[in-house]
């Protein structure tokens, strides 16, 4: 673990692993709930969790470098599931690239269990780690200038759900009209950092 | 309707509702947003009798118009700007009585970019998470003024400041940026690293509340290759492929993926948000406290 100043009132955390992040989050949310850590922000992200908001970062970095940080906790019992329509306009390209037919694109990604590991990009964006690294595709060459809401994406190791319509480089696998955000409801994202996700599959996708 | 509300009859290049922004929510992708000049947005309030978290109109450049349904006590601070009521002056940097059916006019800002308007009440929008900011980046909290739209206002809390104006900073005409190292300055070269804190930039025009970007030497990195994402703070100094650093302001991401040479000094930030195009910026290297 290594344990970065970010200006005066921050630090950035850094492990190994998506993993270490995921778990090294949890545990500082813990922390914070029984009330021995007093921070404004907690944000995971790939390899780092971000402390922000800190009174006294020097003396939490010196605890964090002592601490041991226990493996994950049991994952929630809950799943939210995403009922998707897998008809995106990449999902040929993404079956090209994983040597599958569209179908097995689908079935493949609608059979693995996701979690959230991080959020960012827009309010309720999550990106979802899970699938196995031989599933991970490039962004697209040229981003779209727009992406509508519900689009159901892949980059890199990520799968994310688009919340609004916006600019994006993800390859679309599928939509869904599950509401990614909605601020008057509590909560308002539906994915928040460790959230377990599934997809459901709604309909036939095209035949390969 | 209430009479309690304000008329836009002149929204201007960009005119927003700014609080305190809504912290907390960085996990879920949600920026700070609020005021970008906050010590002027808590004077205004002072001056009208509301409290710190009250909302302000936060205009930029080319000021904004208002008619008021009832009679209310307005304060605007900030970029100095003329102020008129029905065309006649009135005071900058102190309360002002605009009666009902008035037009309250802040001009065009003769030095800066963002003036405040606060009104006794405050802006009462119904808040999103917590907060009444327009967050740009995200879309979150009202849309920027229209011209004709109607805003209501609270309850007016105590009464307006007894001054006859308020000192406030003066816009920059050189902005000089306290910075503390990383946490990615290793991503940098020797020389980047020098001359980021030896050489000096320019306000880009393309600033916004999303982040102050500047122009003047790019910055060369020492490594290639991607940095996984990681989270972002307020006064972040973000350096793109083009190596332009970019300070994040209020409606920065919550995450990003570019490294961060430096951090910015949080009290320098309000000079930022009134550092016009062009103006020239100076990082300077400080000791962590």
């Amino acid at each position: 673990m290594r344990v970065l100043p970010v200006g005066d009132t921050a630090l950035l955390v850094e492990v190994a692993s998506g993993e270490e992040a995921q778990a090294l989050h949890a545990e500082l949310v813990r922390r914070r709930a029984e009330g021995s850590l007093t921070v404004r922000e907690i944000v995971p992200a790939a390899r780092t969790v971000l402390l922000d908001g800190l009174a006294n970062p020097g003396g939490v970095a010196a605890g964090l470098r002592a601490a041991e940080v226990p493996p994950a906790p049991p994952q929630p019992e809950t799943v939210v599931r995403i009922p998707v329509r897998y008809d995106g306009p990449d999902l040929a390209d993404v079956a090209a690239h994983w040597g599958v037919s569209p179908h097995d694109v689908a079935r493949i990604h609608a059979g693995t269990e996701f979690r959230v590991a991080f959020c960012g990009f827009a309010p309720g964006f999550g990106y979802l780690t899970g699938l196995p690294p031989r599933y991970h595709v490039p962004r697209r060459a040229t981003p779209r200038t727009a992406v509508p809401a519900g689009a159901v994406a892949l980059a890199g190791p990520y799968t994310g759900v688009y919340p609004r319509s916006s600019p994006g480089g993800w390859q679309l696998i599928g939509r869904t009209d599950a509401v990614l955000w909605d601020h008057t409801r509590v909560p308002a994202a539906l994915l928040a950092p460790g959230t377990r996700v599934r997809f459901v599959p709604r309909a036939e996708v095209p035949a390969p | 309707m209430t009479d309690r509300a304000l008329a836009v009859v002149r929204a201007g290049a960009l005119t927003t509702v700014q609080d305190l922004g809504r912290p907390g929510h960085a996990h879920l992708g949600v920026p700070r947003s609020g005021a970008l000049d906050a010590p002027a947005a808590a004077l205004v309030n002072r001056l009208v009798g509301n409290r710190p978290g009250a909302a302000v109109l936060e205009t930029t450049l080319t000021g904004c118009a208002v008619r008021p349904r009832s009679d209310v006590t307005v304060a605007v601070g900030g970029a100095p700007c003329a102020v008129t009521v029905d065309g006649r002056p009135a005071a900058w940097g102190a309360p002002v009585r605009v009666p009902a059916g008035a037009l309250l006019e802040a001009g065009p800002a003769r030095a800066g970019v963002r003036s405040y308007l606060g009104v006794c009440g405050g802006i009462a929008v119904e808040p999103v998470l917590g907060s009444r900011s327009t967050d740009l980046l995200s879309g979150l909290g009202p849309v920027p003024l229209t011209d004709g739209a109607v805003l209501p206002l609270g309850t007016p809390g105590g009464p307006p400041a007894r001054v006859d104006a308020a000192p406030q900073p003066a816009p920059p005409a050189e902005l000089v940026l306290r910075v503390t190292p990383g946490p990615r300055d290793d991503w940098f070269t020797g020389r980047a690293l020098r001359e980021f804190t030896s050489r000096t930039y320019r306000v880009s025009a393309a600033s916004n509340r999303i982040g102050l970007r500047t122009e003047g030497p790019a910055l060369e990195r020492a490594r290639s290759g991607e940095l996984p994402s990681e989270g972002m703070v307020l006064g972040a100094v973000q350096v793109p492929p083009d190596g332009r650093p970019v300070v994040f302001l209020a409606d920065h991401p919550t995450t990003g993926g570019y490294p961060v040479i430096a951090v910015v000094r949080s009290a320098d930030l309000p000079a930022a948000a009134q550092a016009v195009p062009g103006t020239p910026v100076r990082f300077v290297a400080v000791r962590r406290r």
